[in-house]
């Protein structure tokens, strides 16, 4: 009987982290749910004890469940039938199993038929279920876009949808088209006002993940002749109207068991949420916030698999007579790729905390007002889970594509068979760097964090923390590569150029990465002796990519960014 | 249509990862080194409940587990699941039972809870193997019943279709209520515990695992259902005669531990003359051929 969560020390190390209780108070507006609902945590502790029991059941289904039909899912996958998906039989199986626990609307309210969860462990459970099938944490991960409901919507639309969401339907967010995929101000799917003030939408959607959900938020233009993102409004679309059809699935490389369509839009009915004219400028940027989240957490998911398997498989292969993992070469891949692996899962956690902070603040101030004090914290966490949250999607992705990648390498030729999981995750991984924004579009989010120090402020905060008397060689590492990442930056600013800026942005951002990643670890050393040896292993992999990208900087003039640029 | 269903669990030693000292010197089993858990068919007999629960609204579901006080915990186990209550059968008088002794103070048990349509347990535990105690509390009871079930497909105007596996193939059967259900290992597995009943039963009792806690026993005195019933002899009105090791025939005569012998593994090459060799050394020995 596996369990993933309870078969890993990191997870409980995240969960029990000491800014949870905090949040945890202010999420549970200080136990008032108590008397109101018999499943409401009593106190903090109380409120830990069920997030660890409600995760056991989600490492319980994945390890029973969601990774052992992860084979068979990759290998049929879901198909069209009338316009309509229908998902691979082990995919049913999975979402069944998920609705019978009562995993679906972790983080919405309990007055909405939710669990109210912070999104820490909600995205530890997201963590969880990508180690065991990545394809599937993508429908049940959708579940996040009632988030964007709770927000946004009005009252009436919020006790429609979202009850249904708790209840195990699914969402989709029909964001791209033909024609806008990054660029997302070029959509085009019309948004209609009948005379009676109801909507409806005609167009194409494409690469729709779970596009034939049951509830889907979609971005239309509401108002004729724009061409801009100011002209596009956010609409609900409920399939028990009808309306819209699936006219293909994509044939993918990896995370197949979760379909990807082509949408047709034919008068369908849809509601309007929110305000008009603020579809992409305010709520598709929320959106899409929350779902990089979680393809960080799928990255993260991803990376441990591809840990796993790679251990497993180098402690059994046996070559020139003994176990291949003895090898240093073989060995060294492991050592990095656990400490990736760490560094990746840190980020996620302190990630989460900081949207976990600010979110639980911006309801409550729709409560009541916020003390000075309060709102000065959720502007401070605010603007930390806007650098964190670029940063954490775009390292994490790139280090999961990184591990599956050496997780083929472990196996050697075996490897490139399919008969390992290793070439799946391998497939699987791959998206991971470039949906809900490639790490390109990360890089342009996170480098205003850079320029006006977001990141280099929070590094200064943990320089001033004590640690360990063994970790301080670790620390003056730290210290030295910050130095350069500031000098760096300093360096790329000083020059009056915007191209230069944009061409050196990835090395920056980068550079910022594995400074910041160094102190999670830290700090997580701090709690748990067993982190040691990653927050060593990663130090000296991060020191070595911040001086390579230091040297780049230093060794580069602006006149050499012509070997770098094409016509089109 | 709703019904009152009786689940019987056993909660056993988890044979099935046995290691060296699963067996003390005298041949019992040493329950210490071996995990409690929710006897698997008993599982599987559960989801039965649960689909007829799911199908009939307002169907209740009780679990009935005899054993230590420690057994509330298959209680809680079926709440997590949707069950809606239950009972542990707990008495010194009942150590040492064999089948016939348990099922006798099961089935005054299940007289005690009264109202009941169906009354459904796994086969047999994983710890004995007997798959006797499910048709002994039958014929007790006096009441009709239906083995080797594995899926209880309808339930309608007082009769119930039952699925049977049965060596070689399936049978369907129709059987009058109250009815005695036991349901095979090849039946759906038991759905996952509820994240939403996890939080709300996780405190759920029977008062002698709270009786020094007087802060936990205030707490489950105000949520009735946080209460677990925790009967003994007395409660059902058993004749003690009947009960334990003296109302047990079954003698243990001997345990003993098998072990498996072994011989050295042989590795044999992936090339076809050490192949044809070993077909030859298997045809010449009369393993195959």
């Amino acid at each position: 009987m596996a369990n993933f969560y309870n078969d890993n020390p990191a997870l409980k190390l995240h969960l029990n982290h000491p800014m949870m209780k905090k949040i945890v108070e202010l999420k549970e507006r200080n136990f008032a749910d108590a008397e109101k609902f018999d499943y409401a945590p009593q106190n903090f502790e109380d409120a830990m004890d069920s997030y660890d029991r409600v995760l056991d059941i989600v490492g319980d289904i994945c390890g029973n469940v969601i990774a052992v039909n992860a084979e068979d899912v990759d290998h049929t996958g879901p198909r069209v039938e009338n316009g309509h998906v229908i998902y691979a039989e082990g995919t049913k199986k999975n979402l069944d199993a998920c609705r019978k626990a009562g995993l679906m609307g972790m983080a919405m309210p309990r007055r909405l038929g939710g669990l109210n969860f912070p999104i820490t462990p909600y995205i530890m459970a997201a963590d969880i279920v990508s180690r065991a099938d990545a394809g599937f944490e993508n429908l049940w991960g959708l579940q996040d876009c009632a988030e964007t409901i709770y927000e946004f919507a009005d009252d009436a639309q919020k006790e429609k949808y979202i009850p249904r969401v708790c209840a195990g339907e699914t969402m989709s967010m029909d964001l791209t088209e033909p024609d806008a995929g990054s660029d997302l101000q070029s959509v085009m799917l019309k948004a209609s006002q009948k005379e009676d003030g109801s909507w409806v939408l005609n167009g194409v959607k494409r690469f729709i993940t779970n596009g034939d959900s049951d509830i889907h938020l979609v971005l239309a233009r509401s108002e004729e002749g724009t061409k801009d993102g100011r002209g596009l409004s956010m609409f609900i679309y409920d399939k028990r109207n009808g309306g819209v059809t699936v006219r293909r699935i994509e044939n993918k490389m990896g995370i197949k068991g979760s379909p990807t369509c082509e949408l047709v839009y034919k008068d369908a009915p849809a509601e309007l949420v929110g305000s008009r004219r603020l579809g992409l400028i305010k709520y598709v940027m929320a959106l899409m916030n929350g779902a990089r989240l979680g393809i960080a957490a799928q990255s993260v998911g991803i990376s441990e698999a591809a840990y796993r398997e790679a251990l497993a498989y180098a402690k059994d292969r046996k070559q020139f007579g003994k176990a291949i993992i003895e090898f240093p070469a073989v060995a060294e891949i492991l050592s990095n790729m656990k400490a990736k692996l760490d560094a990746s899962r840190t980020l996620l956690y302190a990630c989460s905390r900081f949207v976990d902070m600010y979110k639980v603040y911006d309801d409550i101030s729709k409560e009541r007002k916020l003390e000075v004090e309060e709102k000065k914290e959720a502007k401070y966490y605010s603007r930390l889970a806007d650098a964190f949250t670029p940063l954490a999607k775009g390292m994490t992705s790139e280090f999961c594509n990184q591990n599956a990648y050496d997780c083929i390498q472990i196996h050697g030729g075996s490897g490139f068979m399919k008969d390992y999981a290793c070439e799946r995750i391998y497939r699987d991984a791959r998206i991971t760097s470039i949906y809900e924004g490639t790490t390109q579009l990360q890089v342009v989010a996170a480098i205003r964090h850079v320029t006006t120090g977001t990141y280099l402020d929070w590094i200064r905060e943990q320089e001033s923390r004590q640690v360990a008397a063994e970790d301080e060689a670790i620390k003056s590492m730290l210290v030295f590569m910050t130095q350069q990442y500031a000098a760096a930056v300093e360096k790329v600013m000083g020059i009056d150029n915007p191209a230069y800026h944009d061409f050196m942005a990835r090395r920056l951002v980068e550079m910022a990465g594995y400074c910041v990643m160094g102190y999670l670890l830290l700090d997580d050393a701090q709690r748990d002796a067993e982190v040691r040896r990653s927050l060593n292993v990663f130090v000296k992999y991060g020191q070595a990519e911040v001086a390579k990208h230091a040297d780049f900087i230093e060794n580069f003039i602006p006149e050499q960014m012509s070997n770098y640029t094409y016509e089109a | 249509m709703s019904l009152n269903i009786i689940v019987l669990a056993k909660q056993v030693p988890d044979t099935r990862n046995v290691g060296k000292d699963a067996m003390k010197a005298d041949g019992t089993i040493n329950r210490a080194a071996l995990p409690a858990i929710f006897n698997p068919e008993d599982l599987n007999a559960l989801e039965q409940a649960l689909k007829l629960k799911e199908m009939y609204p307002g169907t209740k579901v009780t679990l009935l587990t005899m054993g230590p006080a420690r057994a509330a915990e298959i209680v809680r186990e079926g709440l997590y699941r949707g069950a809606d209550g239950g009972v542990v059968l707990s008495d010194r008088a009942f150590a040492g039972s064999d089948t016939l002794a348990t099922s006798y103070a099961l089935s005054a048990a299940v007289r005690k809870l009264g109202d009941y349509d169906l009354i459904i347990g796994g086969r047999q535990a994983i710890d004995g193997d007997t798959a006797q105690v499910g048709p002994q509390i039958a014929e007790k009871l006096h009441l009709p019943q239906v083995t080797y079930a594995e899926e209880i497909i309808d339930v309608k105007d007082g009769k119930v279709i039952v699925k049977r596996r049965l060596e070689g193939g399936v049978e369907t059967v129709k059987a009058p209520l109250p009815l005695v259900v036991t349901v095979n290992g090849s039946a759906d597995e038991c759905r996952p515990r509820n994240a939403r009943n996890v939080q709300k039963y996780k405190y759920a009792a029977v008062p002698s695992e709270v009786a020094a806690d007087e802060a936990k026993k205030a707490f489950i005195e105000k949520r009735p259902y946080l209460s677990i019933g925790e009967w003994n002899a007395e409660t059902v009105e058993a004749d003690l005669a009947q009960c334990g090791l003296a109302g047990s025939p079954t003698k243990v005569k001997s345990i003993e531990n098998v072990v498996f012998t072994a011989k050295d593994a042989r590795r044999v090459e992936n090339n076809d003359e050490e192949l044809e060799n070993l077909i030859v050394e298997l045809i010449a020995n009369h393993t195959i051929g």
